[in-house]
């Protein structure tokens, strides 16, 4: 059964026909030529096809594009425009000078899954590995952000190629240089 | 030999392709911009051996939207079927569970899959045999192994220096099968061209645009230059997308039933297990004898590993110990049983990465029996010279890998009796192993060089970065040779309208093509001269290497790993691993780490997690996705480093380097197991070192 939707793909509006199965994932890839979120399992198991959706980190192969009309999606190749210069991402500046990735397949997924993690750790989640759920100081304060925490807020993210060592010292640093700013 | 002066050589230059890969703009084989495509969605055999005997696609091919269903009754003839693996749909008859046996060709992805499931196929089938075991009678030996070495080899006598020896290790060991799993899964994009010069255009993902050319061409009986394979970006392949795969002949057969339509094809992750190639199980036997000095007397390793009934891919997996250390009785074999499973095919050094892990755990029990510490007894049989052959070594520097790491890793706090140290609820120890890789330079291609005018160039190859930072590093390596920085040189790889080039296998990539490039700007300035008009090229091929012949070329390198193992439930955690390669002179010091270190992850995967399990009844592989096959993820791998040693191999090419692609996976499983042993006392002979292999042995420690 087909169906029109309209998302906001990285800041523009795109009107689009799916089938009720296609995953937001396909309706992004095949239908709207947006090729930065990969498939890599399409199970929800790898993590390549992480975008944010409405602000938050989201597989996008485990949702079906026909129940997100109207909603906000940014992939790794929006995050700057998105900001407004255009230019890439903290983030991604941070991959590129710590190396986090080889074949660059997982790249955009950990990308965006960085970005919401580092949202999440500084609205206060905790992770599997925080020890104090409820650490003094403001209820919404900052999580705590050390290389333990990173990578078990980055676990749903594989890389086949091995750059998680260079991953966790771009996020390290991206998260360092914001905190410090702010 | 070495004649590259480094200026771009040796700086650790940024991936030109970083800003492309980080935004998810790189363009992969699925991702290329085709005018209204169809989709294919393969049907594969559900039984594992047997022949099929009936066919029923009626539902499917009345499905809306569906274009073509294929099966092995209506696919096009291929010219060629002595390949079986690439045989595709040519018979009735089923060799492994998840052959291919049909195809959906449709207006899109999800009535493809939908219509795949319509195919009714028949079967009349037997029980399978997939089970590999040592004692089978139907073990054989191949005539080579991969990809030219002798089967078997001998000098003196084993059984009798094993007898005379005062200390021996006699183990066997066994690894499991694996599967490589890059993340981008296979994809090939397949057009057939009626009216055009290129008969068949393919996007493919592959380490070798050439090979897939190679390979294919004949099957549709057509000349080399009627196929173009495109292929810039892939998303790793560690071997599996070293040659074509039957996914590839299906796209192009299904290309072909709809002339004129691009016709994308992207293997499920499920199907990669079955379709793509994996790492043979093995079943190792090592022996060692040494005196109480620990100078090694005997040393054999006979291996037993399955190929598939239908291609043989016989591994090399006992090479390394040819030429890893001294001993003056030495034995090594292979053997193989033909089973009902998939074709076994490259997976990061195939050979090596498990011969080493057993010859090294071997030496590590060696050691302890001899009572000498794991370094010393390496350092005692480190031969002057390579002992299968007697070529002097181009440069062996294990030695001196082992001495940086041990320094670099605190070694001396190790404590030599195994269990001695807890921290809390943890046993910690640590473990060292060896690894070796060989230098292999394919010759073969050809590079273009151009001058563009205004000190601009243009280099051009047919060359293939999976990951490995060929764009870079080709880029860095044709600079230097142009006198010219990086910026000015732009280059092109990843497709067959460029000039030949070998496959990005055996980690002889970037020597293969580096020389070759090399060879084509000396040709330019011996052709054009200092100062040449805009538009003058030339065109050389790789030049052979005297060297090669006389001197023994192999990578080493030594691991260290500190393990934390749960006195209770022996859950092992990896806090620290350390490579410390030798490797000749590296390109790309940041692209390079990246190698080593991703290498090293790769074998703590190995170490710790994977393990593909056959179901023994049906031939089926049990957990075929990534929540049941277990990869290394971030939580695994914590303080991993890698360094080298600073030097050039003044044998191997006009760069002076060594491969560095696989040589990390090589001996780092070892490393992690024997720091096990030496945090509990326990050996593992059997991966992955899972925390129920533990168990037991702990349950003793506690007493």
């Amino acid at each position: 059964m087909e169906h029109r939707i309209t998302l906001r793909v990285d800041g523009t509006e795109r009107a689009v026909t799916v089938d009720s199965r296609t995953t937001l994932l396909d309706a992004l890839r095949e239908r709207l030529g947006v090729t930065s979120p990969k498939k890599g399992c399409d199970h929800g198991q790898c993590g390549a096809c992480t975008v944010l959706l409405e602000g938050r980190r989201q597989l996008s192969c485990l949702t079906f594009a026909v129940a997100h009309d109207g909603d906000q999606v940014v992939t790794a190749e929006g995050l700057g425009e998105v900001r407004g210069d255009g230019g890439l991402h903290p983030v991604q500046q941070a991959f590129i000078e710590q190396d986090g990735f080889q074949c660059g397949y997982c790249t955009p997924g950990q990308v965006c899954s960085a970005v919401g993690m580092l949202d999440e750790a500084e609205a206060g989640h905790p992770s599997h590995v925080t020890r104090d759920l409820a650490p003094p100081g403001a209820p919404d304060s900052p999580a705590p952000l050390d290389d333990g925490e990173i990578r078990e807020r980055m676990s749903g993210n594989l890389c086949r190629c091995g750059a998680y060592v260079n991953i966790v010292a771009a996020l390290r640093e991206t998260a360092t240089a914001s905190r410090g700013a702010s | 030999m070495t004649t590259l002066r480094p200026r771009a050589v040796g700086t650790p230059l940024e991936r030109l392709d970083g800003p492309a890969k980080v935004t998810g703009t790189a363009r992969y084989a699925f991702e290329h911009p085709v005018e209204d495509p169809l989709y294919v969605h393969p049907v594969q055999a559900a039984v594992a051996r047997g022949r099929i005997t009936g066919v029923d696609t009626e539902a499917a091919a009345a499905c809306p939207g569906v274009a073509a269903v294929l099966t092995h009754r209506d696919a096009p003839r291929l010219e060629e079927t002595g390949d079986e693996e690439l045989a595709v749909l040519q018979s009735g008859r089923i060799a492994f569970r998840g052959q291919l046996v049909g195809a959906v060709v449709a207006a899109d992805a999800e009535t493809a899959r939908h219509a795949a499931s319509l195919v009714r196929i028949a079967y009349e089938d037997e029980r399978p045999d997939v089970e590999l075991r040592a004692d089978r009678d139907d073990l054989y030996a191949p005539e080579t192994v991969n990809p030219f070495f002798a089967t078997d080899t001998g000098e003196g006598d084993v059984d009798a220096a094993m007898e005379r020896a005062p200390v021996t290790v006699d183990v066997t060991y066994t690894t499991p099968m694996e599967h490589n799993n890059p993340m981008e899964p296979h994809t090939t994009v397949a057009v057939w061209q009626p009216d055009s010069p290129v008969r068949l255009l393919l996007y493919a993902s592959t380490q070798g645009v050439h090979t897939v050319r190679t390979a294919l061409a004949p099957l549709f009986g057509l000349e080399a230059d009627q196929v173009r394979v495109i292929s810039p970006h892939v998303g790793g392949g560690f071997g599996s997308k070293g040659m074509p795969h039957a996914h590839d002949v299906l796209a192009a057969l299904c290309a072909r039933a709809v002339p004129g339509r691009p016709v994308k094809l992207a293997l499920t992750r499920q199907q990669m297990f079955t379709l793509a190639g994996h790492r043979t199980p093995t079943i190792q036997h090592l022996r060692l004898g040494c005196g109480t000095d620990g100078r090694i007397t005997a040393i054999s390793h006979d291996v037993v590993e399955h190929t598939a009934r239908i291609k043989e891919f016989a591994e090399q997996t006992a090479t390394g110990t040819r030429m890893m250390y001294s001993a003056a009785n030495r034995r090594t074999s292979h053997r193989l049983a033909a089973l009902d499973v998939p074709v076994p095919s490259w997976m990061r050094a195939p050979g090596e990465c498990p011969g080493l892990f057993a010859l090294e755990c071997a030496m590590d029990e060696l050691a302890a029996a001899c009572g000498l510490d794991p370094i010393e007894l390496r350092v005692r049989n480190d031969p002057p010279q390579d002992p299968e052959t007697g070529r002097p070594w181009s440069g062996r520097k294990l030695v001196e890998c082992l001495s940086e790491g041990a320094r670099r890793f605190g070694w001396d706090r190790r404590a030599a009796a195994p269990g001695a140290r807890r921290e809390g609820r943890e046993l910690v120890g640590l473990g060292v192993a060896s690894a070796t890789y060989p230098y292999y330079a394919s010759q073969g291609s050809e590079a273009l060089v151009r001058h563009e005018g205004a000190g601009r160039w243009t280099v051009r190859i047919g060359a293939a970065d999976i990951g490995t930072g060929t764009w870079t590093t080709l880029t860095q390596i044709a600079a230097d040779a142009l006198d010219a920085a990086p910026d000015d040189v732009t280059l092109h790889i990843g497709d067959t309208a460029l000039p030949p080039a070998t496959v990005a296998g055996g980690s002889s990539g970037l020597a293969s093509w580096g020389s070759t490039v090399v060879a084509a700007v000396r040709a330019f300035r011996e052709q054009h001269g200092d100062d040449p008009p805009p538009g003058a090229e030339s065109r050389a091929g790789t030049p052979e290497n005297p060297d090669q012949k006389k001197y023994a070329l192999h990578s080493f390198g030594a691991h260290f790993a500190e393990v934390r193992v749960d006195a209770d439930t022996g859950e092992i955690r990896v806090p620290r691993m350390l490579g410390v390669f030798s490797a000749g002179r590296i390109v790309n010091p940041r692209t390079a780490r990246s190698q080593f270190i991703g290498g090293m992850t790769m074998g703590l995967s190995m170490a710790l997690h994977e393990h593909t399990v056959l179901d023994p009844r049906t031939g089926q592989v049990v957990n075929d996705d990534l929540a049941d096959y277990h990869i290394a993820a971030h939580a695994d791998v914590c303080d991993l480093d890698a360094v080298w040693l600073d030097e050039e191999d003044p044998h191997s090419n006009p760069m002076g380097t060594r491969g560095i692609g696989e040589i990390g996976i090589v001996g780092s499983p070892s490393a992690v197991v024997n720091a096990v042993f030496n945090a509990t006392g326990v050996r593992v002979r059997d991966l992955p070192a899972t925390p129920d292999k533990l168990l037991e042995g702990l349950d003793a420690l506690r007493a």
